[in-house]
């Protein structure tokens, strides 16, 4: 990760430094997933290009790029390709700005119901598009809704009046919109909001379009590739997952230890106080989207129970699921709260205003984000504009996160007061769904096969229309297992995919996900998994287990299951085989698929 | 004159990423290997936020050398 990318970045030092940054980033060894990405453009697009390409490489995803030729994004859309069929995009993203729009007429002699048809035309030209495109190459599309002119002839009545472009331009863009509700793999780029953050006549600096026919500044692209690249990190499953705050000086003004609780600032009383009650009210907002919240604070911890206890603080202790209090280095407890939660350190955002101990943990924990997040009245924004959180798909289970791991971390309490462990399993009264994929499981499945790193044994990653199809194919044998417990239900969290070849079932995808480690869960899909094939005349299983930086934790899994090794290469790719005609089950503790079983929310 | 060629062949080995580069008045786009129209665009704005100047729209594609654009920076600064 370079520092320099991260937001808030320098724009003409990146502009001036890209070739730079780039031989650093490619020369750095990390391991990265390769994507297709076309770009297809109605103006310049050459260093929106280059510069999307090192904030990606920063992110973990390298890029392949086919860029249309000059303005020619409909016609690469509409017409047969061949050089884009040969590309097989694996995302398109559509590079329309306000000086594509082709069906405005500044005339104010037109009737309402000619500027409305302009709209309409100018919008059945994407849809038709955008249809085309999903038919032709069934993958993600990007697609920025249109911002605001940088002139407007009417003035304020440019808004409203239908003859008024900044009136075309919002009407077009509630049409977009409705089309992306309505599309899964749809997804509306903000340019309209980033431009307005940017400032609107900064961004349509004129020369810059006259000159090379770039729609805005050229000091304006890495804005717009980082504001991209956060909608392209989500769609692949990059977000971070939890937030680590510090205390004082992060959530309230002063310090408790010193200032005790009635001297901190958090509330109405004074403008300092506000800052922090609205930067409080804003993490807070976090924990739908399924963001953790987290304390690590130098402090007492009666102290920190005490700052929390603040009858104005609008989060409070039970907002936490870790909470580390003490006078430990920073970047130990944040390892330490990662592995009560069982994530991992780079899926965290570290939040301090102290630059010393966002140096720390920075320079200790590679991957996690520290943004530099300045003043209390910056916070917001930072945090913000950094966009770790980007919403591109939205389950049930976002929404119950916080919940799913605090019940992980009281059954971990409860483990300690068992003699063994598989009395603590029996005691959690698991109860597993394990079925083919059913449709409404459908985005959670494709969601755990973006983000499983570390109990994911190939590391496949499926889009959703890749797994729709593996959904409807009969060559599969497919499971997704779904865990409930005496304390709550973890949802969908473990998937397989076996591919039939004849009798034998090849495994390409076994992945769980890491809040139900060390609960027999494995043992339970295995068991179905057996079933599934002695049913369809299965006699043995191959398993693969394809090395990457996080997955080690299951690299010794078809060994535990009984598997036979068959090679080994040396990169440390392991090929394995069970012969299932003689299989005895191996799960004792889950019940998996009994009738009856009571409905938690 | 000297201190402009000093900084310009900062800024040309910066957005080539190439520390080779010795600029003379007569070297022109030929000389550098990736001095192309893209990277161009690249160039002016990096030589526009390096001396706290902008080139006009003329002169952005009128510039035949190092040397007319050393000329230019010279009657702004």
């Amino acid at each position: 990760m370079l520092q320099a990318l991260a937001y808030p970045f320098d724009s003409p030092e990146l502009l001036r430094h890209r070739k730079q940054y780039r031989r650093q980033l490619l020369e750095d060894g990390s391991q990265r997933i390769t994507k297709r990405i076309a770009v297809l453009g109605g103006s310049t697009t050459s260093d929106i290009v280059s510069m999307l390409e090192l904030f990606l490489l920063n992110e973990g995803i390298a890029p392949e790029f086919y860029e249309s030729e000059y303005a020619q994004y409909w016609q690469d859309a509409m017409f047969p390709n061949e050089r884009l069929a040969e590309f097989a995009p694996d995302l398109i993203l559509i590079h329309t700005t306000c000086r594509n729009i082709t069906e405005f007429q500044q005339d104010l002699t037109l009737p309402e119901e000619a500027c409305r048809e302009a709209v309409l035309r100018q919008y059945q030209k994407l849809e038709v598009m955008w249809d085309k495109l999903t038919e032709t190459y069934h993958c993600p599309i990007i697609q920025n809704n249109f911002e605001f002119p940088g002139y407007r002839l009417l003035g304020s009545a440019d808004a409203s009046d239908p003859h008024g472009l900044t009136n075309f331009v919002t009407e077009l863009n509630r049409m977009i919109y409705a089309y992306a509700r309505s599309h899964a793999q749809f997804y509306v780029h903000d340019l309209m909001s980033l431009a307005a953050s940017y400032g609107l006549d900064r961004w349509a600096d004129p020369s810059y379009w006259y000159l090379y026919k770039y729609p805005m500044s050229l000091q304006a692209i890495p804005e717009y590739a980082y504001s991209l690249t956060r909608v392209i990190r989500s769609i692949y499953g990059k977000n971070k997952k939890a937030l680590v705050l510090d205390l004082d000086n992060t959530l309230w003004g002063g310090v408790i230890g010193d200032d005790g609780q009635a001297g901190i600032e958090i509330g109405q009383e004074t403008a300092q106080a506000q800052g922090y009650a609205e930067f409080q009210q804003y993490l807070k907002a976090h924990q739908q989207l399924g963001v953790l919240l987290n304390i690590c604070s130098k402090n007492e911890p009666e102290n920190a129970e005490l700052g929390l206890k603040h009858p104005e603080s609008v989060l409070h202790r039970e907002d936490f699921l870790a909470v580390e209090a003490n006078w430990e280095p920073k970047d130990q407890n944040v390892l330490k709260i990662a592995d009560q939660l069982q994530l991992l350190p780079d899926s965290f955002v570290f939040v301090d205003d102290n630059p010393a101990e966002r140096a720390i943990v920075r320079g200790q924990i590679p991957g996690i984000a520290v943004p530099e997040i300045g003043e209390v009245t910056d916070y917001i924004r930072v945090l913000d504009h950094c966009g770790y959180f980007e919403l591109t798909s939205y389950s049930k289970d976002d929404a119950k996160r916080n919940e799913m791991y605090r019940d992980n971390l009281r059954r971990s309490q409860l483990q300690k007061q068992f003699a063994s462990y598989t009395e603590y399993l029996e005691s959690l009264e698991m109860q597993a769904q394990i079925t083919d994929f059913l449709p409404v499981y459908l985005p959670r499945i494709t969601q755990l096969t973006n983000k499983s790193n570390q109990f994911n044994l190939t590391t496949r990653r499926y889009t959703e229309s890749e797994m729709q199809a593996v959904a409807d194919s009969p060559d599969y044998i497919r499971l997704c297992g779904r865990l409930r417990d005496k304390f709550g239900d973890n949802g969908i969290v473990s998937v397989v995919i076996g591919e039939k070849q004849g009798t034998r079932l090849d495994i390409v995808l076994w992945l769980m996900s890491c809040r139900v480690l060390k609960r027999d869960m494995e043992l339970a899909m295995l068991d179905t998994l057996v079933e599934q094939c002695q049913t369809q005349g299965i006699t043995s299983l191959h398993g693969v287990y394809l090395p990457t930086a996080k997955n080690k934790m299951v690299a010794g899994l078809y060994d535990s299951f009984g598997f036979t090794k068959q090679s080994e290469t040396p990169e440390g790719r392991t090929d394995w085989t069970l012969d299932i005609s003689t299989y005895t089950k191996r799960n004792h503790v889950i019940r998996i698929n009994q009738e009856g079983e009571t409905e938690h929310g | 004159m000297d201190e402009i060629y000093k900084k310009l062949t900062k800024v040309f080995r910066e957005v080539f990423d190439d520390d080779s580069i010795v600029l003379t008045p007569e070297t022109t786009a030929d000389d550098i290997e990736d001095w192309d129209s893209i990277e161009h665009i690249n160039l002016i704005a990096a030589v526009e936020d390096a001396f706290g100047m902008r080139f006009q729209m003329r002169e952005v594609s009128g510039m035949k050398n190092v040397g007319e654009m050393v000329q230019i920076i010279k009657s702004r600064i």
